[in-house]
C-alpha cells in the first residue's frame, strides 16, 4: 500500500475510535436524526390516519411529504450536521496545535482532512441505513425506494457540502464561532433549496440565489432518486455537486489555515 | 558544512508584516551538545526554532540540518529529525499508545513504542486518554513522540513551561538521558535556570537579535565577573581590612553586616583567609554569584522576567 493511502488507513481507523468516545458524537449524529426522523414520521402519520399511510398511498399532501419529502429533509439534515461537525472539529484541531503538531510529521496535510471526511461519510451512510430500518419498524409507509442509490446520492451531496464546509473551517478563527457561523451559513439554504417549495415559486431575485446554492442540487437530486428517477435525468445535479466541490476544495486549499 | 555541526544558521532573518521576528541570527549547533536558544517571550526563540524545522521559510539567510535544507528536503529532514512544539495538543480521546503507534507508522523504522513509554514513565498511563493526563505527562508524551522515529536531532521547544518544579526537574533528567544516547538537542528557554542547567552551550536572543553564544559558565565570566561575598561579624576593624584587600572593588557596611564586591574567584578565598587570620566571630558568611540572569541584565540593560 503507498505510504499516503497507509496513513489514511490508520488515521481514519484512529479517528473513528476517537469520535465514538465523544459523549455526543454518536448520540448527536446518529440517534438524534433518528429518533427525530421516527417522531416526525408518527406526527405526519397520525395526522392523516392509519388506513391512509398503509394504504395506497393515494392520499393528498401529508402522505406525499411523508413518501418522498421526509426522507429527503432528514438526509439533508444528516449532511448539513455532518458538515457543521466537520468544521468544529477542524476548528478545535487549529485552536489546540493539533494540526500543527500533525503537520510537523510526515503525514500530509490532504490526509488529515481526508481521513475526517471519510469518517463523517461513514456516519452519513450509518445514519441513513439506521433510519431505514427505524422507519420500516415504526412506520410502514410503502416505499420502494432504491436505497443503495439513495445511499450513493447522499454520499455525493455530503462530500460536496464537506467541500463548503472547508471553506468555512478555514477562515473561522475558533471553535467557538465555529458551529453558529456554519449553521448561520448552511441552515438558511434549506428553505431556498426547493425541499418545502419549488424554487420556480419563490421571488425571481431568490430563485436565482436558490439557483446558485448547492443544496438545491442536492435536493433535487435526493429527491429524483428517491422516486425513483435514473440518475441519467439528474447528471446536471451530479454535475452542479461535482463543480461546488472542485471549486469550495479550490478556495479552501488557497485559505486553508493551519494554525 | 563542517561534520561535527548538526546545525548551521547564517544570517536568517523572518518580517511578520511590518514586525521583524529574527534579524540577522547566526549560530551553529555542534553534534552531541544540548544547545539552548534563550531569551524572554517574543525575543525570535520560536520563529528561529521553527525556520531550522522547516516549519517556517526565513525571508532571507541561509540554515542547513544534517546537511539538509530544511525547505527543500523537508520531506528527508522530518525523518532524522525530532519536533515538540510549544503549545500542541493532540486529540482529546487518543490513547497514549494509540498516538505512539500512529507516529510510528508515520516513519519506515520507528524505536520501539514500548520501551519509549517505559523510559518515559508512561507504561502505566497506556490507556490513558490526552485530555486526562497532566501537564508533565503530556510534555512526555510529546518528548516520546518526537524520539519515535530515532531522531538524530531533537528540537524542544519551551518544553517545561506551565510546569511545576518537580516536573521540570525530571524532564530536565529525561533531555540529559536523550545527549547521553548521543543524539543532539536544541531547545529553547526563557528560563535561565533551565537553560544553566540543562544547556552545554547557549545563545542569548534579545530583540530578534543574537546577543551572544557561549557555555554559561563562560558568559558568565565574560560578561559578570563580579562576585559578592556577604560576611556578618562584631569585629570592628572588619570593614577596614575588607577594604584593604586587592581583590576588592567596594564594601557596603552597616557595622555589623559587610557585603564585599569584588572580581574573580581570588576574592572569595581573600574573604575567607582575612577572617581567619584575625580570628573574627562570623555569624553569617555567604557568597553570591551572578548567573545567566545577571548576564543578561548586563547585555540588555533590561530585566528578563520584565
Amino acid at each position: 500500500m503507498p505510504t499516503s493511502l497507509r496513513h489514511l488507513a490508520h488515521l481514519t481507523w484512529l479517528e473513528t475510535k476517537i469520535f465514538v468516545r465523544e459523549p455526543l458524537g454518536v448520540i448527536g449524529s446518529v440517534a438524534v436524526p433518528v429518533l427525530l426522523f421516527v417522531v416526525v414520521g408518527r406526527i405526519a402519520a397520525g395526522s392523516v390516519g392509519a388506513p391512509d399511510v398503509a394504504g395506497s398511498g393515494d392520499g393528498p399532501g401529508t402522505t406525499a411529504f411523508l413518501r418522498a419529502d421526509l426522507p429527503v429533509f432528514a438526509a439533508i439534515l444528516i449532511a448539513l450536521s455532518a458538515v457543521l461537525s466537520l468544521v468544529t472539529i477542524i476548528a478545535l484541531y487549529r485552536e489546540g496545535g493539533i494540526l500543527r503538531r500533525l503537520r510537523a510529521t510526515p503525514v500530509r496535510p490532504p490526509t488529515i482532512l481526508l481521513a475526517h471526511v471519510l469518517v463523517k461519510l461513514m456516519f452519513t451512510a450509518a445514519t441513513l441505513a439506521l433510519m431505514v430500518l427505524a422507519g420500516r419498524r415504526f412506520y410502514p409507509v410503502d416505499v420502494d425506494a432504491p436505497l443503495v442509490s439513495f445511499t450513493l446520492a447522499l454520499v455525493l451531496a455530503t462530500w460536496s457540502l464537506l467541500s463548503i464546509g472547508f471553506v468555512i473551517a478555514s477562515v473561522v478563527p475558533t471553535a467557538r464561532f465555529a458551529q453558529p457561523l456554519g449553521a448561520l451559513i448552511l441552515y438558511p439554504m434549506i428553505p431556498l433549496s426547493g425541499l418545502f417549495a419549488p424554487i420556480d415559486m419563490l421571488p425571481p431575485a431568490l430563485e436565482t440565489l436558490a439557483r446558485l446554492l448547492p443544496l438545491t442540487y442536492a435536493v433535487s437530486l435526493l429527491r429524483g432518486i428517491w422516486t425513483g428517477e435514473p440518475w441519467l435525468a439528474h447528471a446536471g445535479d451530479v454535475a452542479a455537486l461535482g463543480a461546488v466541490f472542485a471549486v469550495a476544495t479550490a478556495i479552501a486549499s488557497r485559505v486553508f489555515r493551519w494554525e | 558544512m563542517h561534520p561535527d555541526h548538526v546545525v548551521e544558521v547564517d544570517g536568517i532573518r523572518k518580517a511578520y508584516g511590518r514586525t521583524v521576528a529574527v534579524a540577522d541570527v547566526t549560530f551553529t549547533v555542534r553534534r552531541g551538545e544540548i544547545f539552548g536558544l534563550i531569551g524572554p517571550n517574543g525575543a525570535g526563540k520560536t520563529t528561529t526554532l521553527e525556520c531550522v524545522e522547516g516549519l517556517r521559510a526565513p525571508d532571507a539567510g541561509r540554515i542547513e540540518v544534517l546537511g539538509l535544507d530544511p525547505i527543500r528536503d523537508r520531506r528527508a529532514l522530518q525523518l532524522r529529525i525530532g519536533v515538540q512544539l510549544q503549545e500542541a495538543q493532540l486529540q482529546k480521546r487518543i490513547k497514549v499508545w494509540e498516538a505512539v503507534a500512529f507516529w510510528q507508522s508515520l516513519y519506515p523504522d520507528p524505536a520501539d513504542g514500548d520501551g519509549l513509554l517505559r523510559q518515559l514513565g508512561l507504561d502505566e498511563k497506556r490507556n490513558a486518554w490526552f485530555m486526562t493526563l497532566s501537564g508533565g505527562q503530556k510534555q512526555r508524551l510529546f518528548i516520546a513522540l518526537a524520539l519515535v522515529n530515532d531522531p538524530e536531532v531533537v528540537f524542544l521547544d519551551e518544553l517545561t513551561t506551565g510546569l511545576d518544579p518537580q516536573a521540570r526537574r525530571a524532564i530536565w533528567d529525561l533531555v540529559r538521558d536523550i545527549r547521553e544516547r548521543g543524539k543532539t538537542v536544541v531547545l529553547t528557554t526563557h528560563l535561565m535556570e533551565e537553560a544553566e542547567r540543562l544547556c552545554d552551550r547557549v545563545a542569548i536572543l534579545d530583540r530578534a537579535r543574537i546577543v551572544d553564544i557561549d557555555t554559561p559558565a563562560a558568559l558568565v565570566e565574560r560578561h559578570c565577573p563580579q562576585r559578592t561575598v556577604v560576611v556578618a561579624t562584631d569585629s570592628g576593624s572588619a570593614a577596614e581590612r575588607f577594604r584593604a584587600l586587592p581583590t576588592t572593588t567596594s564594601v557596603r557596611s552597616d557595622g555589623h553586616r559587610h557585603e564585599i564586591a569584588g572580581r574573580g574567584d581570588a576574592l572569595v578565598t581573600d574573604v575567607i583567609r582575612t577572617i581567619s587570620a584575625h580570628g573574627m566571630p562570623v555569624s553569617e558568611f555567604r557568597t553570591e554569584l551572578p548567573n545567566l540572569e545577571d548576564v543578561f541584565l548586563t547585555l540588555t540593560g533590561r530585566s528578563i522576567r520584565a
